[in-house]
């Protein structure tokens, strides 16, 4: 059995942040989940599709229906309709997810939800892993939805659990907001009973589920009204609560989610005599739990990652009930709205305002230069052979708009194949406005499960327009980044169940695309000869570069024991032009002091592409020894 | 229980930093220790820095300020050194020798510091236990158990609220039982290094 369905009650276990979402909701007898993968959320859905892929595989019913969705706004759409059945709803996303999902979102609210739903969006200070660092509760805030933010791993599993019945109570869907810090942190989670889902509802015909014109109106007062219920479940909800650290009088400091573990640590090691008041539902605030709180201080201090969303609050609230306390926060610069929060931040900003020691040294960085150290495409990674091709097909000045995917590594020296990214599925919209605002070629590239999750308007545009353009679909066969999940061009779906696999080439045939050119990128001069043609085509066309993720296809090998092959460099052959090194750029290869390059066996992937692109035919494949 | 205990592990993405950290994690778990770990995915997994923390015992969280670590340890000599400001006099920096070069150095012109230069600026910052973890890995069966290597190198200097054994029975709990012999001797290999070191 996984660890994560244990059904021990009271039994402590180490999890995720994520694994804590999907265990709550596991708790609460979640019916349908969706989701579409994105850094720092993927593993909520990567946990559901292991335990539902492991009950397929055991001819079992996992208890809920799971799907990876197209993009986010689907996985809403499809869980909202599960909510209107009755049945218990959970979606996840990262941040930006919840751009794409926004649509249905704001009026999801005015309609309100049957079954218990919550909405996940997970943020990521300091863009870890992302292109933007916003704020979801901004989204709490701008749709009226009510909205939890967890501390720790344990505290999102009860809010997950306990969430589905404010949001049953309230008719509202629930946002449940994390951050990197909390995603994928793991901490012990002391676990709860499991419920049975019903996986069945039944839907019934209701005229205020068509949100048009009377019935919007009508239903934008029910949202606020159901907002007042929330804020009166806000003023008693047990995640809304003071801590005393020390002897405290009239000190408070307010925070929210992850801040709090370094307000907290930091307090207590700086002996300050304070309250803390840790909001857990941040939207509705508990108005009169704030205020008094606000009653109670001289001086407060606002503590929250990234938009002033509760300084902002509580300095209205001030306002309101003529409180002369001093809020410091963001407005009086002892904060910043950049990047994350760590103790060493919060310490600072408290040594200054409480005129304390910094308890923590200041940062001595070493005094020899360290090299940077930046992600990299993979050794063997399919994608180098592509953009390898590309550079020596196209002609200089070409402008490359990328998309979202490990293929934006390809911006790094020395292939430099990345010149616009603005979001998923912008690369062939940007390559249209490109196409009618410059002479220079186009050659956009995009992965297939982005394809499919936003790529395919803009190909319409461009056929629709025939835009002199170049799209890339880079096909690597999953959806790589974010750890290797399915999309509608795999076999199979999240449960492990056989899937209806689209093809891209089938899909741009039919949008209309006249020149369409499918390749192996692990065939350079094939590959490089079709986007000559592509290029020298008038009009939209498609190429199709197919080559399964090297990480997928290396743990396949080791997993049949198939021959991975290691690859050398005879060293009489080799002229040191770097070829290798500078113009392909394949991190498994290096140079010593003499010059001579080597390839690092431990980093080969075994792709063999080095093979034909070294021009002195030095690299071969090493014989195995026996 | 009032002590607690801070740990980064860093190293280079695809040496089994994450794996590091997440059996630490349970096996502080096992021993009934409050424990926080901080882990890295998605982007960062591509052959960048890796940089994992765990806090063990009356701890709130899982981040590490500066100069407040007890050990660092590092399957890569820059990655220790990149991470030294966790560091204080007596934190104890376990690292192994054997640099991974950056693609910057080989194509974006930076330079790989001399390691008897990056050795030293570590050894005038902190407590320094260098080993060659990738020979001790690879004597042991597997060039990948590297991270097994310094796990035991990191279980032998005390700092651990637990016994090595919990360590050890934790990894071979979450290893395929065809590699557990190599993992056990990558495990004591790394031990008996750090032993010899303090000797």
């Amino acid at each position: 059995m996984m660890e994560i369905t244990n059904d021990k009650i009271g039994k402590k276990i180490l999890l995720l942040g994520n694994e804590a979402i999907t265990r709550g909701a596991l708790e609460a007898g979640v019916d349908v989940a969706t989701a579409y993968p994105g850094t720092p959320s993927s593993e909520i859905a990567d946990t559901f599709s292991k335990i539902a892929k492991q009950a397929t595989k055991q001819n079992k019913d996992p208890g809920f229906y799971f799907e990876y969705s197209t993009n986010e706004k689907v996985a809403l759409e499809v869980a909202a309709a599960a909510s209107f059945c009755g049945l218990r709803a959970l979606t996840c996303m990262k941040h930006v997810g919840l751009n794409v999902a926004s649509d249905a979102f704001m009026t999801y609210m005015y309609v309100g939800c049957k079954g218990g739903h919550i909405i996940v969006s997970a943020d990521d200070p300091y863009c870890h892993s992302s292109q933007n660092e916003q704020d979801s509760r901004y989204f709490g805030l701008f749709g009226s939805a009510p909205t939890l933010e967890p501390t720790t791993p344990q505290e999102a599993k009860e809010m997950t659990r306990t969430g589905f019945e404010i949001s049953e109570e309230l008719k509202l869907p629930i946002l449940l907001r994390t951050t990197t810090r909390l995603s994928h942190a793991k901490g012990l989670v002391t676990l709860n009973e499991l419920q049975k889902s019903r996986r069945k509802g039944h839907f019934e015909k209701d005229m205020l589920l068509r949100t048009f014109l009377v019935t919007a109106r009508a239903k934008h007062s029910v949202l606020l009204e159901r907002l007042g219920q929330a804020e009166r479940i806000s003023e008693k909800s047990p995640f809304n609560e003071i801590i005393n650290v020390g002897k405290p009088e009239d000190i408070g400091i307010v925070t929210s989610g992850v801040s709090y573990n370094y307000v907290k640590e930091v307090a207590e090691l700086l002996y300050l005599n304070v309250r803390i008041l840790k909001l857990g539902m941040t939207h509705p605030l508990p108005r009169k739990m704030c205020e008094k709180f606000i009653t109670s201080c001289k001086t407060l201090v606002v503590v929250e990652e990234l938009e002033p969303i509760l300084e902002n609050q509580f300095k209205a609230f001030a306002y309101d009930i003529q409180s002369d306390v001093k809020i410091y926060g963001k407005s009086t610069g002892h904060f910043s709205r950049l990047y994350e929060y760590n103790p060493d931040i919060v310490a600072e900003a408290f040594s200054t305002i409480f005129k304390v020691k910094n308890p923590f040294p200041k940062q001595v960085q070493p005094k020899i230069k360290v090299p940077s150290r930046p992600p990299v495409l993979c050794p063997g990674c399919s994608h180098r052979a592509t953009y390898y091709a590309v550079k020596k097909a196209a002609p200089k000045g070409t402008v490359y708009p990328s998309d979202i995917g490990c293929y934006i590594l390809g911006k790094a020296p020395p292939l430099e194949v990345a010149d616009l990214l603005l979001c998923m599925g912008s690369n062939a919209g940007m390559a249209c406005g490109l196409a009618v605002s410059t002479d220079q070629k186009i050659i956009s590239f995009m992965g297939d499960s982005t394809f499919f999750h936003s790529g395919i308007p803009p190909v319409v545009d461009a056929v629709h327009h025939n835009h002199d353009i170049v799209i890339t679909i880079l096909d690597n066969r999953t959806t790589a980044m974010t750890g290797h999940q399915p999309h509608p061009g795999t076999e199979f779906d999240g449960m492990g169940q056989p899937a209806k696999l689209i093809k891209v080439e089938d899909v741009v045939k039919g949008l209309g695309v006249r020149h369409i050119e499918i390749v192996n990128p692990n065939n350079s001069k094939e590959t490089t000869a079709a986007f000559k043609r592509a290029l020298e085509y008038k009009g939209p066309s498609v190429v199709v570069s197919k080559s399964p993720c090297i990480l997928l296809d290396v743990q396949r090998k080791r997993r049949t024991g198939e021959e991975i092959p290691v690859y050398y460099i005879d060293q009489e052959k080799c002229t040191q032009c770097k070829t290798c090194i500078s113009r392909f750029g394949c991190p498994a290869f290096y140079y010593v002091e003499d010059g001579s390059i080597y390839i690092d066996e431990t980093q080969c992937n075994g792709c063999g592409n080095c093979v034909e692109i070294c021009p002195v035919d030095a690299i071969s494949k090493k014989e195995e020894e026996k | 229980m009032n002590r607690k205990t801070s740990i980064v592990l860093t190293g280079v993405g695809g040496q089994g930093v994450i794996t590091a950290a997440n059996i630490l994690g349970k096996a502080t778990a096992k021993a009934n220790i409050n424990i926080y770990v901080s882990e890295v995915h998605g982007m960062a997994q591509r052959g960048g820095t890796v940089n994992c923390t765990a806090r063990m015992g009356d701890v709130s969280g899982p981040l590490v300020a500066t100069g407040t670590a007890d050990v660092i340890v590092s399957t890569e000599p820059i990655e220790a050194l990149r991470n030294i400001m966790y560091a204080n006099k007596k934190t104890k920096v376990i690292t192994d020798i054997n640099p991974v070069v950056p693609f910057t150095v080989a194509v974006g012109g930076e330079e790989y510091p001399n390691l008897k230069d990056v050795f030293r600026e570590i050894q005038s910052r902190a407590i320094l236990y260098k080993i060659d973890a990738l020979k001790i890995a690879k004597d042991s069966g597997a060039a990948i158990t590297k991270n097994i290597v310094i796990l035991g190198a990191l279980a032998a200097t005390d700092v651990l609220p637990f016994k090595s054994d919990v360590l050890l029975e934790t990894i071979l709990e979450n290893v395929p039982a065809k590699y557990k012999d190599i993992n056990k001797k990558a495990f004591e290999g790394g031990m008996k290094a750090l032993k010899d070191l303090r000797k």
